[in-house]
């Protein structure tokens, strides 16, 4: 579905991503897992477009969109949703989710009524004429990823929809987001809730420090000694291994 | 549909005023309240709608009103011709000045900096050149008759000036119906997003730009065809700029009667100052100020916020 091949930027000296390679599989859930910092919503930036590679190539569906803008991204059907929030505050649910409808209705009383059908996809028909500055925090991550839905999507990038939601909202959103991707649509995601990594993806990519060094299934991958020392610190597999041999 | 109606309810009321009412005074005060109408919805369309702050709509003002007196008077255009040049021409320049600022992705304090810069720029070229009158200015040769778009009486001028408002309110209207208008919202409350869900917003800016440019240079047109005369002053100074971002502020930002609101207020204001204070010049434009102050403090959204009710 999504191929990216040697993707690599830096930020003046630092180098936020160098040289990262991976594919997500249609139809599946795949998730980007990594310690803070590691440049995972960079890599998304580069992917959709929102930043420039300073080398690298990424394919969406054998196509080639490197230097695309976001929004001709969009139009080939793959859209993003961002980590911080950005609802269009000024404007209540119904118009927010309205705004996504448009990329494919013409007509505004239609792009309404679709963003009535989206809302039911993710739980949030209560809130449809509230402005979208009332939303809770979750909330907020539902209307972010019913907008994107909104424009019917085939990829969809999820930067942390389960971050600050509690259990029980985290919970809720897991068949949410199942839900999303049994309807066809394939799923890419940036996330810090194991809980849900482990529940959802069907197949892990790990970052740290701007280089892919793990993936796999999600078992696999939480027991690679790469990703243990990302996580904890360099020496602690060794460690921990010690640790259990002796007892 | 009610705002709408409430337009169609505005061109009737205005249409059949000259019926019954023959003071000039009065007509005079709606003609002048409309124009600012007319104003306003132009900066309105770019600032309320779009979100995108210009401080020197004058450039397109002026654009209008030089373009209008240049093509009669140096190639002896007629002015039922000259009109639709100067509000194309108004639209070009917004095309310009859009493209250049949103390429290069000015926003905010910079891009209203940017468009005030503009704005001095042709004052001063004005100034220089004789083709526009230079300092002097262009004094219109009085034609009176409709078919020089000169009238003898605020008649023929309130129905013009109602012509281009009304334009200028279903332009508006249209904005809160339509796709492009929900596209116009998006970039201004989030640029970002409004592109991650394929919103090209370089193209929405521009669009907005270039009619809300068209519109005040219909309003640089009229402002010579009524007071037959026009210098680099009144056409690109900053005074201009002011009233046309002040009536959209005042009445309401980003709504189809703000302006319109706004004009009323600050016209009917700048009347009562001038009649009772008449001794103290430059009173009325104390007032200006702190009703602008007034407004912002207790009414972020505009004299249309009160009636659309708490959101």
């Amino acid at each position: 579905m999504l191929a990216a091949r040697d993707l690599a930027i830096s930020f003046g000296g630092l180098k936020a991503v160098s040289g990262a390679s991976l594919t997500v599989p249609a139809g599946k859930i795949t998730a980007l897992i990594g310690p803070n910092g590691a440049g995972k919503s960079t890599l998304f930036g580069l992917v959709s477009g929102f930043l420039k590679p300073d080398r690298g190539s990424v394919a969406l569906e054998g196509r080639e969109i490197v230097g695309m803008k976001p929004h001709a991204v969009c139009r080939l059907g793959m859209t993003r949703t961002f980590q911080i929030v950005q609802p269009f505050a000024q404007q209540t649910v119904r118009e927010n989710i309205a705004v996504g409808a448009h990329l494919h209705i013409g007509g505004r009383k239609a792009a309404l009524a679709a963003a009535e059908a989206v809302a039911q996809r993710v739980g949030l028909t209560a809130q449809l004429d509230k402005p979208a500055a009332d939303l809770t925090v979750a909330g907020r991550k539902r209307l972010e990823l019913a907008r994107a839905l909104a424009t019917q999507p085939r990829l969809i990038l999820l930067d942390e929809v389960l971050a600050g939601l509690n259990p029980q909202e985290v919970g809720e959103m897991i068949p949410v987001l199942r839900g999303i991707r049994d309807s066809g649509v394939t799923v890419f995601m940036i996330e810090h809730v194991m809980q849900a990594v482990m529940n959802l993806a069907e197949y892990v990519w790990v970052l740290a420090q701007g280089e892919l060094i793990a993936q796999g299934l999600p078992g696999e991958v939480t027991s690679d000694e790469k990703v243990i020392e990302a996580y904890l610190g360099h020496g602690t597999a060794a460690r921990l291994k010690a640790e259990a041999a002796h007892g | 549909m009610r705002s709408l109606a409430s337009i169609a309810v505005l061109v009737l009321a205005v249409g059949l005023l000259p019926l019954f009412v023959s003071s000039g005074v009065t007509l005079g005060f709606v003609t002048m309240v409309l124009y600012a109408t007319l104003l306003g919805q132009a900066w309105n369309i770019l600032g309320g709608f779009g979100g995108q702050f210009s401080f020197g709509h004058a450039v397109f003002f002026g654009t209008g009103a030089y373009a209008m007196a240049v093509l009669q008077m140096r190639f002896g255009l007629n002015a039922w011709a000259a009109l639709p040049c100067a509000i194309a021409l108004g639209g070009v320049a917004g095309t310009l000045l859009g493209a250049l600022s949103f390429r290069y992705g000015l926003r905010g304090s910079y891009f209203a900096l940017v468009t005030l810069a503009f704005a001095e720029v042709f004052r001063i070229l004005a100034n220089t050149f004789d083709f526009t009158g230079a300092g002097v200015g262009l004094q219109l040769p009085l034609q009176e008759g409709a078919a020089q778009l000169q009238f003898a009486t605020e008649t023929g001028y309130l129905y013009l000036a109602l012509a281009l408002a009304t334009v200028s309110l279903l332009f508006a209207w249209w904005l809160k119906h339509s796709r492009y208008g929900a596209w116009l919202a998006a970039v201004r409350d989030n640029e970002d997003s409004a592109a991650a869900l394929g919103v090209n917003a370089f193209r929405v800016k521009l669009v907005a730009i270039t009619v809300s440019g068209a519109l005040m240079a219909a309003g640089g047109a009229f402002y010579v065809q009524k007071f037959h005369y026009i210098d680099p002053h009144l056409a690109y100074g900053a005074p201009i700029s002011v009233e046309a971002l002040l009536s959209a502020i005042i009445g309401g930002m980003g709504t189809v009667f703000g302006p319109l609101l706004g004009a009323v207020v600050l016209h009917g204001l700048g009347e009562l100052t001038r009649n009772s204070l008449s001794s103290t010049p430059g009173a009325s434009l104390v007032i200006y100020g702190a009703l602008l102050v007034l407004i912002i403090m207790f009414m972020p959204r505009g004299i249309a916020g009160l009636f659309e009710g708490k959101r």
